[in-house]
C-alpha cells in the first residue's frame, strides 16, 4: 500500500509536468489546429539557458524568472519570424516547419552544451520539513509551482482583456479582426505564454531526468497523450490528462508493465483515445453539418 | 464632407470578380440601403469596405484613405461590421461577446455602463448574460451581433442582412432600435437587406446594385416610389 502510494504521488509530480507542456501543445492547438512539435525542445533549449544562468553564478530564482522571461521573447520571436510566412502553407508544409525547428533546436543545443548529461540544481532543500518518506522536496515543489502556473494562466485568460482577446483571437479570427483585434499578435502572445509555461516545466523535470538535448522527447509524448486523453482543444482537460498520464505512468512502471514499457504504454494511450474517443474526456466532439 | 466615400470600388474572390467599379457617398449621421438581388454584390461590397477582400479603387471614411488599410484598424477607426453570419464568439459567453466589442476602446468605465446599455436594449440577452452565446437561438445572435457593433462606439455601422433569420415582430423592433439609436448618437448605418421594403422605410437614402454595379441611387422615398424598383424589389 506503502508503495502504491509513493508511485501515485511521484506520479503526480511528473504528471504537474506533463500537465504544463500539454498544457502549451493545447493552447498553440487552439489557435492553429496543429500540434506544435518542437514545444518540448523549446523548453529545453530554455532550460539550458537556466543552467547557464545557474552556472554563472546567479541566484536560483533570479534565473528562473530570467528564463521564463527568455522563454516568453523566444515562443514570440519563433511565431512571427519562423511561423508566421507558413501560416497559409498546407498542414503538412507547418508540420513540417515544427520538425525543423526540433532538429534545429535539438542540434543548437548539443552544439553549445554538447550531449554530456548534466545535473540541474532544484531549488528546493533536501531536509526541508515538508520531506516525507512519499515524496521528496523537489516533488512537493513541482507540483506547487505548476499549480501556481496554471492557476495563473486560468486568471489570466479568465479574467483579463488580453486573455479574452486572445481567446476569440483563437476561436474567430475574422470577428476579432473586426473588433479591431491584432490577431496575428494574439497568436504571437500565444506562443510566447506556451513557450514561458513549457520553460517552467523544463526547468522542474530537469533535476529529476537531468539535462541533455534529447531530456524532452518521452516527455513531449507523455504530454501529448495526456492533452489527447483530456482532448486537445480543452485547457482544463490537458491539465487533467497530465496529471493522469504521470500517475498511470509511474503505477503501471512500477507494479504492471516494468519501466521498460513505459514509454510505449504512452503510445497505445495516444492509439487508444484517438480509436475510442478522438475528442477526448473533456473535448467537445465536432460534428460537421453536410 | 462625407462620411464615407467610394470611388470606383472593384473586388475580387481569387479569379472571379464580384465588384466593378461601385461608387457612391453617406453623409454623416444618415442610413443608406443598398438594395439588389442575391449575388449583385451587396455583402462583397460591405466586404471590402472592411479589408476584408483583395480590392482596387479608393475608400475614404472620415478624412482616411482606408482601401489598403488590415481590418482591424478600419475597426478602430471606427468602422463596426455586422456580418453576414452574424460572427458570433460561440464558445464565450454573451457578456463576453459585448465586452470584446469594447475591446478597442480607452475609456473602460464607459464600456461596463454601455454593457448594460446593450441589455436595456435587448432585455433577452440579459437573461442569457452567462451563457455559451453558441446556445443563442439565431434572432438573440443577431440581436447580440448588432450590440456587439455598438459596444464599440462606431461613427459607421455596416449591418449585413440584420433581419435574417429573425420574426417579422423581432425585425420590426430591432429595426425600431436601430432607428433609435441613429437618432440619438447619430450613428451612420450602411444597410444590406433582401427586405427592400423595411429597409427603404429606414433608410435615408438608397443605391440599387446590378451584378456589380451601381445601377440606381436617390432618396429612400423616391426610390420607393419608382415603378422599376416596385416591380423588382417591392413586389407590387
Amino acid at each position: 500500500m506503502d508503495a502504491l502510494l509513493h508511485q501515485i504521488l511521484a506520479g503526480l509530480a511528473t504528471g504537474g509536468i506533463y500537465a504544463s507542456l500539454a498544457l502549451a501543445l493545447v493552447m498553440i492547438y487552439q489557435a492553429t489546429h496543429l500540434v506544435n512539435f518542437a514545444q518540448g525542445e523549446m523548453a529545453m533549449f530554455t532550460t539550458y539557458i537556466a543552467w547557464s544562468l545557474v552556472n554563472a553564478g546567479m541566484p536560483y530564482w533570479a534565473a528562473f524568472f530570467i528564463t521564463i522571461v527568455f522563454a516568453f521573447a523566444m515562443g514570440v520571436l519563433i511565431e512571427r519570424i519562423i511561423i508566421r510566412p507558413v501560416e497559409d502553407a498546407p498542414v503538412l508544409a507547418v508540420v513540417v516547419v515544427f520538425i525543423a525547428l526540433l532538429v534545429i533546436l535539438n542540434s543548437v543545443a548539443g552544439w553549445i552544451y554538447t550531449y554530456t548529461i548534466k545535473s540541474f540544481p532544484s531549488p528546493f532543500p533536501k531536509d526541508a520539513f515538508v520531506a516525507t518518506k512519499y515524496m521528496s522536496p523537489h516533488e512537493m515543489g513541482a507540483i506547487g509551482i505548476t499549480l501556481v502556473v496554471l492557476l495563473l494562466l486560468f486568471a489570466f485568460f479568465r479574467f483579463t482583456p488580453l486573455g479574452l482577446a486572445m481567446r476569440a483571437a483563437a476561436q474567430n479570427p475574422q470577428s476579432s479582426r473586426l473588433v479591431g483585434i491584432r490577431v496575428g499578435w494574439m497568436l504571437a502572445l500565444g506562443w510566447g505564454l506556451a513557450a514561458a509555461v513549457g520553460a517552467v516545466a523544463g526547468m522542474m523535470v530537469a533535476p529529476i531526468v537531468y539535462l541533455d538535448p534529447n531530456m524532452m522527447g518521452g516527455i513531449l509524448l507523455y504530454a501529448f497523450a495526456g492533452a489527447l486523453l483530456g482532448g486537445i482543444d480543452s485547457p482544463g482537460g490537458a491539465v487533467v490528462g497530465g496529471f493522469a498520464v504521470g500517475v498511470l505512468e509511474n503505477v503501471l512502471g512500477a507494479f504492471v508493465i516494468g519501466n521498460e514499457l513505459k514509454l510505449p504504454m504512452a503510445l497505445v494511450l495516444i492509439i487508444g483515445v484517438l480509436l475510442v474517443r478522438p475528442s477526448g474526456f473533456f473535448g467537445k466532439v465536432h460534428v460537421t453539418r453536410v | 464632407m462625407a462620411l464615407l466615400e467610394v470611388k470606383k470600388l472593384h473586388a475580387a474572390y481569387g479569379q472571379t470578380r464580384v465588384l466593378h467599379g461601385i461608387d457612391f457617398t453617406m453623409e454623416e449621421g444618415t442610413i443608406t440601403a443598398l438594395l439588389g438581388a442575391n449575388g449583385a454584390g451587396k455583402t462583397t461590397t460591405l466586404r471590402a469596405l472592411c479589408g476584408m477582400v483583395r480590392t482596387e479603387g479608393e475608400v475614404r471614411f472620415a478624412g482616411h484613405d482606408i482601401g489598403r488599410r488590415k481590418t482591424e484598424d478600419i475597426a478602430r477607426l471606427g468602422i463596426a461590421h455586422v456580418p453576414d453570419g452574424r460572427g458570433t464568439f460561440l464558445n464565450l459567453t454573451t457578456e463576453e461577446n459585448l465586452r470584446l466589442g469594447g475591446y478597442a476602446r480607452r475609456d473602460k468605465k464607459a464600456v461596463e455602463a454601455d454593457i448594460e446599455r446593450m441589455f436595456g436594449h435587448f432585455p433577452r440577452l440579459k437573461e442569457r448574460r452567462r451563457q455559451q452565446a453558441g446556445t443563442l437561438s439565431g434572432g438573440e445572435q443577431q440581436m447580440l451581433a448588432v450590440s456587439r457593433a455598438l459596444m464599440m462606439k462606431p461613427k459607421l455601422m455596416l449591418l449585413d442582412e440584420p433581419s435574417f433569420g429573425l420574426a417579422p415582430l423581432l425585425v420590426r423592433e430591432l429595426f425600431q432600435i436601430l432607428r433609435r439609436i441613429n437618432d440619438a448618437e447619430r450613428v451612420s448605418m450602411l444597410l444590406v437587406e433582401q427586405n427592400a421594403a423595411m429597409a427603404l422605410d429606414l433608410a435615408d437614402q438608397a443605391y440599387l446594385i446590378e451584378t456589380g454595379r451601381v445601377v440606381q441611387s436617390g432618396s429612400a422615398a423616391a426610390l420607393k416610389r419608382d415603378d422599376s424598383v416596385r416591380k423588382s424589389y417591392l413586389g407590387y
